[in-house]
């Protein structure tokens, strides 16, 4: 046999494109969850402040911002549709779309507890401040931390980032139990906090609740970059997890 | 084959060696391709493919015009012996049997393979003749044999109810994707160990694909199938594996969800998703 056909050059995927719209489609479609992202990210930030400052207007702002966020749900769930609809797609093009629908449900969510949150401030601002709740700004800032963390491992498709993300959940987890403990102590202590206290008891929990949507996104982030599942499960019982009667802090049954 | 005049295996550093992660069917292994490489000419055509097809599966070859899947279908019932300035390297294994073999008989090989081509193919006969035309070849002449074959056969075929009550009227009077199906009823009349498709439902409209893809997956278990196909939506449908082809090499062969959900080629992935070919 004569000379064999030198090896063809490897194509390129900067080649022309067969299906040119929908890489630009999808583009679009992950800048708008990105614009969400951030503005959930802004809300979250913001009434943190408002918490941190007592300032009630700047909390119903937030109370008012949260209807852009369900808007922009709206709009990628529906360019997410229009995608699967038009271009069939496959592989990594289908996880992004799939992945961006369930991580629009999670940014939703979280905007939906930041103004829950403002609302609770609203009402704590009518009481005197209580001690305790510079714990629960504390709280605030980390859980928006880890937040802005969770959007930029999206933004940046970085699996170790959003790894860490990931595991850093027991660390939000934590503080939680540590604050509702101190709220809890305030109560027993100084009745007449109690009613500001309650509230505030929302506020953590809902703080604790967007830690998980962060997580889901996480997990979300993994499979829609590579195709896999985080490797473990999620180190929900870790060393610094709270005994099982760390909430009752009465000494009886809860 | 003439082992001499072919060119060593040379190391091939342009590409990476092929991903596989095949799924199995639990019945083992039909064919069995190993290290088969072709020249149309001087052209290298196929480039070291090695790959097993999992018995009562359908697997689907799928890649770019030009990437030698047809080639590589054509290779499976030695259709390609005729064309001129051929030569093949490798073997190429039915249920063990070396097809390549010098004592092989092709005519036998190719009544164990099933073929259904691009364009439907009926002879200019009546929809009965067409059915039992291979085992008429044979020399089968019981009445009863071949009727009960032809109903069988139509049956498998999913188009009994359509022609039952006009056997004897011309095939050719039938629709584009009936003909394809009574295409498909030859070709298990004989009931062969592999029914190869190369681009079966090219020629025919959406409601015709979708009763041959149904097909398809009705003959999936009975029949092991080997489908060559454009469509990637197709070959995502039918298959249970899908081997993808670029440039004559086989480039990643395993699962078809994996293929189109998680391929584990960059390659692959630029394919399926239309960033080329």
């Amino acid at each position: 046999m004569g000379s064999l056909e030198q090896n063809p050059p490897l194509y390129s995927a900067s080649e022309p494109h067969g299906n040119r719209s929908i890489g630009a489609e999808l583009s679009t479609l992950s800048g708008r969850l990105a614009v969400m992202g951030g503005l959930a990210e802004a809300q979250l930030a913001a009434v943190v402040e408002a918490l941190a400052t007592r300032d009630s207007e700047a909390a119903a702002k937030v109370i008012a911002g949260d209807e852009a966020v369900d808007d922009l749900e709206t709009e990628v769930n529906s360019r997410a549709m229009r995608l699967l609809t038009l271009h069939a797609p496959v592989a990594a093009d289908l996880r992004e779309i799939v992945g961006a629908l369930k991580i629009s449900a999670n940014v939703e969510r979280i905007g939906d507890y930041a103004a829950n949150v403002a609302k609770r401030c609203v009402i704590v601002n009518e009481y005197p401040q209580v001690p305790a709740a510079s714990g629960v700004i504390e709280l605030g800032h980390l859980v928006r931390q880890y937040v802005q963390n969770t959007f930029d491992a999206y933004a940046e498709r970085d699996i170790a980032k959003a790894e860490a993300v990931w595991r850093g959940d027991a660390d939000i987890d934590a503080l939680h139990t540590s604050v509702f403990q101190n709220l809890m102590s305030d109560m027993l202590v100084e009745s007449d906090h109690v009613l500001a206290c309650t509230h505030l008891l929302f506020a953590i929990k809902n703080f604790e609740r967007i830690g998980d949507h962060a997580t889901n996104i996480a997990e979300t982030i993994q499979f829609l970059v590579a195709g896999t599942r985080m490797a473990e499960k999620r180190p929900k019982r870790a060393a610094t997890d709270p005994p099982a009667d760390a909430y009752n802090v009465l000494g009886g049954h809860p | 084959m003439n082992m001499e005049s072919i060119a060593p295996v040379r190391p091939d550093t342009n590409f990476e060696s092929t991903v596989y992660h095949l799924k199995t069917g639990g019945s083992g292994t039909i064919l069995e391709i190993n290290n088969l490489r072709l020249w149309y000419g001087q052209a290298q055509a196929l480039h070291n493919v090695q790959m097993t097809v999992e018995k009562g599966l359908v697997t689907a070859l799928i890649g770019p015009s030009g990437c030698g899947k047809s080639t590589l279908l054509r290779c499976i019932n030695r259709m390609n012996d005729l064309v001129d300035g051929l030569k093949i390297d490798g073997e190429i294994r039915l249920n063990s049997e070396d097809i390549y073999d010098k004592g092989a008989d092709v005519i036998a090989l190719r009544k164990r393979m099933g073929m259904v081509f691009q364009k439907p193919n009926p002879f200019p006969m009546s929809i009965y003749e067409n059915v039992i035309y291979p085992l008429k070849v044979d020399g089968v002449n019981d009445k009863t044999f071949l009727a009960e074959t032809c109903e069988r056969a139509l049956r498998g075929a999913a188009l009994w109810n359509e022609v039952k009550d006009r056997l004897d009227q011309s095939a050719l009077g039938m629709s584009g994707g009936q003909q394809q199906r009574l295409c498909i009823a030859r070709a298990i009349a004989a009931d062969p160990e592999v029914l190869l498709m190369d681009e079966p439902c090219s020629a025919l409209d959406p409601i015709a694909t979708a009763k041959v893809e149904d097909l398809i997956n009705e003959l999936a278990g009975q029949y092991t199938v080997v489908i060559v196909t454009h469509n990637m939506q197709q070959a995502a449908r039918v298959s249970d594996n899908t081997a993808f082809m670029y440039l004559g090499r086989l480039i990643e062969y395993g699962d078809t969800e994996v293929i189109f959900q998680t391929p584990k080629s960059g390659k692959t992935q630029d394919y399926v998703t239309g960033r080329f070919g």
